[in-house]
């Protein structure tokens, strides 16, 4: 082989998989280190927060609430399948309402929304980089960490709190809804159960889970976004990235948070 | 004719003001390696205050990254690029988003922003970097669109224009907040004859109006003729020859003729 055509070391795999995701890391570190330094001035832009939180929170409303409707509605039925002739159907409503309120509201919120937006973001930011329009902002001496990044990260972790109690909420519902009406549970039973051994804080721990996946997801779009290149391919590519990278890294969260709220925080 | 001019020793590295007051932008032995493709070899090149420098060259030259170093999109790998005689890879973020309200940029594509209206694309650096009241800007917007003979199109969406009023629109953004220094991506790419000579004359007139100094990166020989006091071409990444256009038209150099000429056959090799 020509010596001068020879892959480097940096160019061979694994190698350029282990440096590209290193490399990753570190830029997506840098990006938050800009996010965090650019928070105070894209206070004063609040309308484009706003914007963001409706394109965001309310854009998503609906799926959320479907996805809830039918995640609370499958736990009735799983779980009442799993305690029949073991455990009394009393505790159906307890554990209804811990697993979502816990688990499935924030994590199947986030993953659902992570789709959603973070494939939208992906996608419109790296559209805008593609045709230039990213680095046409920062000829105008505008920042598009300001004005681009910022609003989308605050609206993201603004909004998914709110959605995951939306989703928390309609979620008890659907399996109060299936408990009633097809395990014959009387509803008295299954909001006994509810109410029996509820902690507000399993409230706050969902609710702070969803706050951390907000910012995966603004932050994984934008990342990813900003750094398409090479046209249509590009803008899927990154899509793709910011979508997969936002799922694996909510499970991986939920699971660092998970063990430092249930075994140092509540223990 | 002459051969690209040495501007003698690099000065030390550091951001601060120009030796030379009339030099606008000063490139000086910048070299820039894109993947494994060294794209510029040493560039060194100077413009002046009011001064419309055109830069030729085949396409993957290098002439966009050229001109994206000289309003900091890119930093060189070696080499100063001085503007206003800032060094502009020395600036802080901050500094060089200041230095950049004094320049304009017109992109190939025009870059409008489609989730905005025309007139929004135009006003948005008047928004961001002046406490100008909203009557003020839309009186500004609405001169800057005048000037590109884009009247009444505020409201309009960047999908709903042609490439040439695109075009144009870009232009009046790139204009609005009255850059002594322009930067012109093929400004004249995708036009029509007669809308790009409208450009033509639009960026010649603004040069001697208002004494900018711009560097425009073009294939377009007529255009190039048009709007430059000087002409360099750019190849194997560095300056190949610069000089007025008389003196371009009239040089003997086999490959700045066969460019020139548009012509096949000649020391170039199609790619």
């Amino acid at each position: 082989m020509n010596e001068a055509v020879r892959p480097t070391l940096a160019e061979r795999w694994p190698a350029r998989s282990i440096l590209s995701a290193l490399a990753d890391t570190g830029e997506v570190f840098l990006l938050l280190g800009q996010i965090v330094r650019e928070l105070p001035f894209a206070l004063r832009k609040f309308g484009l927060v706003v914007n963001q939180m409706a394109a965001i929170g309310i854009g998503s409303i609906p799926l959320t609430l479907i996805v809830a409707l039918f995640t609370g509605a499958v736990t009735a039925v799983q779980a009442a399948y799993q305690m029949k002739d073991y455990v009394p159907m009393v505790y159906l409503g307890t554990v209804i309402g811990k697993s979502v309120v816990i688990e499935l509201g924030p994590v199947l919120t986030a993953i659902v929304v992570g789709g959603r937006v973070g494939a939208s973001v992906a996608a419109e930011l790296g559209t805008m980089r593609v045709t230039e329009q990213v680095d046409a902002m920062e000829t105008m001496g505008i920042s598009p960490i300001r004005y681009l990044v910022v609003p989308r990260f605050i609206a993201a972790t603004l909004m998914l709190p709110v959605l995951t109690i939306f989703a928390d909420v309609v979620a008890i519902f659907g399996s109060y809804l299936v408990a009633i009406s097809t395990l014959d549970i009387t509803p008295h039973t299954f909001t006994s159960g509810l109410k029996m051994y509820f902690k507000m804080q399993d409230v706050f721990s969902g609710v702070l889970k969803a706050f951390f996946f907000g910012q995966i997801i603004a932050t994984m779009g934008c990342y990813y976004g900003l750094k398409s290149e090479g046209g249509a391919e590009g803008v899927g590519l990154a899509t793709t990235k910011a979508v997969v990278a936002s799922c694996v890294l909510i499970l991986v969260v939920d699971y660092l948070l998970a063990s430092f709220l249930f075994r140092v925080l509540f223990a | 004719m002459h051969r690209a001019p040495d501007l003698g020793s690099v000065p030390g590295r550091d951001a601060g003001p120009a030796l030379v007051p009339n030099v606008a932008i000063e490139f000086s032995d910048v070299w820039k390696r894109l993947g494994r493709k060294e794209v510029l070899r040493g560039v060194t090149l100077s413009v002046g205050r009011g001064e419309s420098l055109v830069i030729i060259g085949r396409s993957g030259s290098g002439k966009s990254v050229l001109l994206k170093h000289a309003i900091g999109l890119m930093e060189p790998d070696r080499g100063i690029v001085r503007v206003n005689g800032f060094d502009v890879t020395k600036l802080a973020d901050r500094e060089l988003f200041e230095l950049r309200e004094g320049m304009g940029m017109l992109f190939q594509a025009g870059a409008l922003f489609d989730s905005m209206t025309i007139g929004e694309n135009v006003g948005l650096a008047l928004r961001e970097h002046t406490p100008l009241p909203e009557v003020q800007i839309e009186i500004v917007v609405a001169e800057k669109l005048a000037l590109v003979g884009l009247t009444g199109t505020e409201s309009q969406r960047p999908s709903a224009l042609s490439g040439g009023m695109k075009k144009r629109a870009a232009l009046a953004r790139a204009l609005a907040m009255n850059p002594k220094i322009m930067l012109y991506d093929e400004p004249t790419t995708g036009l029509d004859p007669i809308t790009a000579d409208v450009v033509n004359r639009l960026i010649r007139q603004l040069q001697q109006r208002l004494k900018i100094a711009s560097i425009a990166v073009t294939h377009d020989m007529r255009s190039a003729y048009h709007i430059a006091d000087r002409i360099a071409m750019l190849h194997e990444g560095r300056i190949h020859a610069i000089g007025t256009p008389a003196e371009i038209q009239a040089t003997r150099d086999p490959i700045v003729r066969q460019f020139i000429e548009g012509s096949s056959e000649g020391p170039l090799q199609p790619t």
